[in-house]
């Protein structure tokens, strides 16, 4: 560490130069409000983003609420081979197998259940899955609940999800869990 | 009766405006950081879908802390844990009334100074009332039984001690100076001009003892940069023990603290309600125009000016708040004994030289 020099040990320069630092802030800012209020919509005094009106753009590649790609006919597009339930760090992917009534297709999932208190936004089912059934697109972030259980997404809840918009917001709705509809 | 009347009102008008502008700080508070980093500050609370700024967040706040469970640990002393947040506010309040808003206003032959109460020693009073502040640190924080505000309260002591020696000894100058203990008096003299065309303002003729003064004055609001007695963000304060109204009294005591030090650096450093060449018949410029104006106007310019002076060392001493990082203890315990001190005991002796120069004081 350097010794400070002795206008910086007399403090009150340096003191002086901080409160103008910050006082130039507070008057450019302040300008910046004031046109912003008289009509220059160009002229911000904040970076705030007022949450639940405003929206941070979000990048297509992140990884958000999953959703179950669906075939032409509403069925599931997943096979159940269990390579997502397999590779899951967090093991919260829960899945029971069932026949296809299609003999071309050899399984279906009856349960697909992801604990999302578990979920670890690792991405890795979507890495593993081979027939590209599961995807983290639908610019989903809010899915928080009042207990466990509402933390738990079924294959149905899952198949419902639609993947975002080319804006990156969201098409479908918030799910809510059935804690919080009051 | 009139009298009494107006007696009243002096006092109405000071306790009013005290504790109004303090309840308003909060919202200046925050939204004066905000706007210092960039942000937009608190703006959610509203009344029927109006936001007014958030304007309506201090109401909100005093809301909130009126309906929190107002707890008192099992082992705490009664009278005193519930009485220091009283005694905190209390002399925060009375510290204003000797400090003067306006000139003495001669109205039907009656001499009505604008100040609540007008006393020789108005100097003596104010640092006696802001001494009397610490009673109520001390007292939540022994009251307490928690040895942690304990702690908490013996630092804000050993702060206030260091600091209000240092203001005393820091405004002896303007007391030099000046040749008066009354308040008033110091505003009217420093109406005068020096070499014909300088307000003779405190800060002109005090450089040192305004920035001594200053310093001293922050670090007994207790607020940062000197706020080890409460430490809020990280070292426990005086007032853990406290919840719901209570506690929110001692920052209301924080923030008329705050005022109160605007109030007196106003009126002794700069010029207390003084307009600069604004006399009782209008103003007069030192280069020989004039402007004459009524006399009900003149009074009001000077109010104006007090209050606005008043609002300005307030904005300053917020900006001050959210610039400078907390000093460590031992720094504002050497700051205070080994740097204001000395320097304060220095200006009164500069200060006596020079007055006995000038031909003693007037």
């Amino acid at each position: 560490m350097t010794r400070p020099t002795l206008r910086q040990q007399f403090y009150l320069v340096e003191v002086l130069s901080g409160l103008a630092l910050t006082n130039r802030h507070f008057f450019s800012n302040m300008g910046k409000h004031i046109a912003h209020a008289f009509g220059r919509r160009d002229a911000k005094g904040s970076v705030t983003i007022q949450y639940p009106e405003e929206r941070r753009p979000l990048s297509p590649r992140l990884r958000t609420l999953h959703r179950l790609v669906r075939r032409e006919d509403g069925s599931p597009r997943c096979v159940a081979c269990m390579m997502c339930e397999t590779v899951c760090p967090a093991r919260c992917i829960y899945i029971v197998a069932d026949e296809h009534p299609n003999p071309e297709i050899e399984k279906v999932p009856q349960r697909f259940d992801i604990d999302l208190g578990k979920c670890v936004f690792c991405g890795y089912c979507v890495e593993a899955c081979p027939e590209d059934a599961i995807r983290m697109d639908t610019g989903i972030l809010e899915f928080a609940a009042y207990n466990r259980r509402s933390m738990i997404y079924t294959k149905e809840d899952l198949l419902a999800m639609e993947p975002a918009g080319p804006d990156g917001k969201p098409r479908t709705g918030i799910p809510i869990p059935a804690d919080r509809i009051a | 009766m009139i009298d009494v009347a107006i007696a009243l009102g002096r006092v109405a008008f000071v306790v009013m405006f005290v504790v109004n502008v303090s309840g308003l700080l909060g919202w200046v508070e925050r939204k004066q950081s905000a706007i210092m980093q960039d942000r937009i500050g608190a703006n959610r609370a509203s009344i029927f879908g109006l936001r007014a700024m958030g304007l309506f967040h201090p109401i909100a706040d005093a809301l909130k802390m009126l309906s929190k469970e107002d707890f008192r640990p099992a082992r705490a002393d009664r009278l005193l844990f519930s009485l220091a947040p009283f005694v905190s506010v209390f002399f925060g309040i009375v510290a204003f009334a000797s400090i003067p808003f306006g000139p003495v206003v001669e109205l039907d032959g009656k001499q009505i100074p604008l100040q609540a109460v007008t006393l020789n020693v108005g100097i003596l009073y104010v640092f006696a009332m802001l001494s009397l502040g610490v009673y109520g640190v001390m007292m939540a924080g022994w009251s307490s039984a928690n040895n942690f505000a304990l702690l908490g309260a013996q630092r804000g002591a050993a702060l206030m001690i260091s600091a209000e020696i240092a203001i005393g000894a820091s405004i002896m100058g303007v007391i030099m100076v000046y040749g008066s203990l009354n308040m008033m008096d110091i505003a009217v003299r420093q109406g005068e001009l020096l070499l014909g065309w300088i307000p003779r303002w405190g800060i002109i003729t005090q450089p040192l003892g305004f920035i001594l003064f200053l310093t001293a004055g922050i670090a007994s609001t207790k607020r940062i940069p000197f706020d080890m007695p409460e430490g809020e963000s990280e070292i426990i304060g005086y007032h853990v023990e406290y919840s719901g109204m209570k506690f929110g009294m001692f920052l209301m005591a924080d923030l008329l603290e705050t005022i109160v030090i605007a109030g007196l650096t106003t009126a002794l450093f700069l010029g207390g309600w003084q307009v600069p060449y604004l006399t009782a018949e209008g103003f007069r410029f030192p280069w020989g125009a004039a402007l004459g104006l009524p006399y009900g106007l003149v009074v009001l310019m000077q109010v104006g000016a007090f209050v606005i002076k008043v609002s300005v060392m307030i904005f300053v001493l917020m900006l001050i708040r959210w610039t400078l990082p907390r000093f460590r203890y031992d720094q504002a315990m050497r700051l205070g004994w080994l740097g204001l001190f000395p320097l304060s005991v220095l200006n009164i002796v500069l200060t006596g030289i020079v007055v006995l120069l000038l031909g003693g004081a007037r």
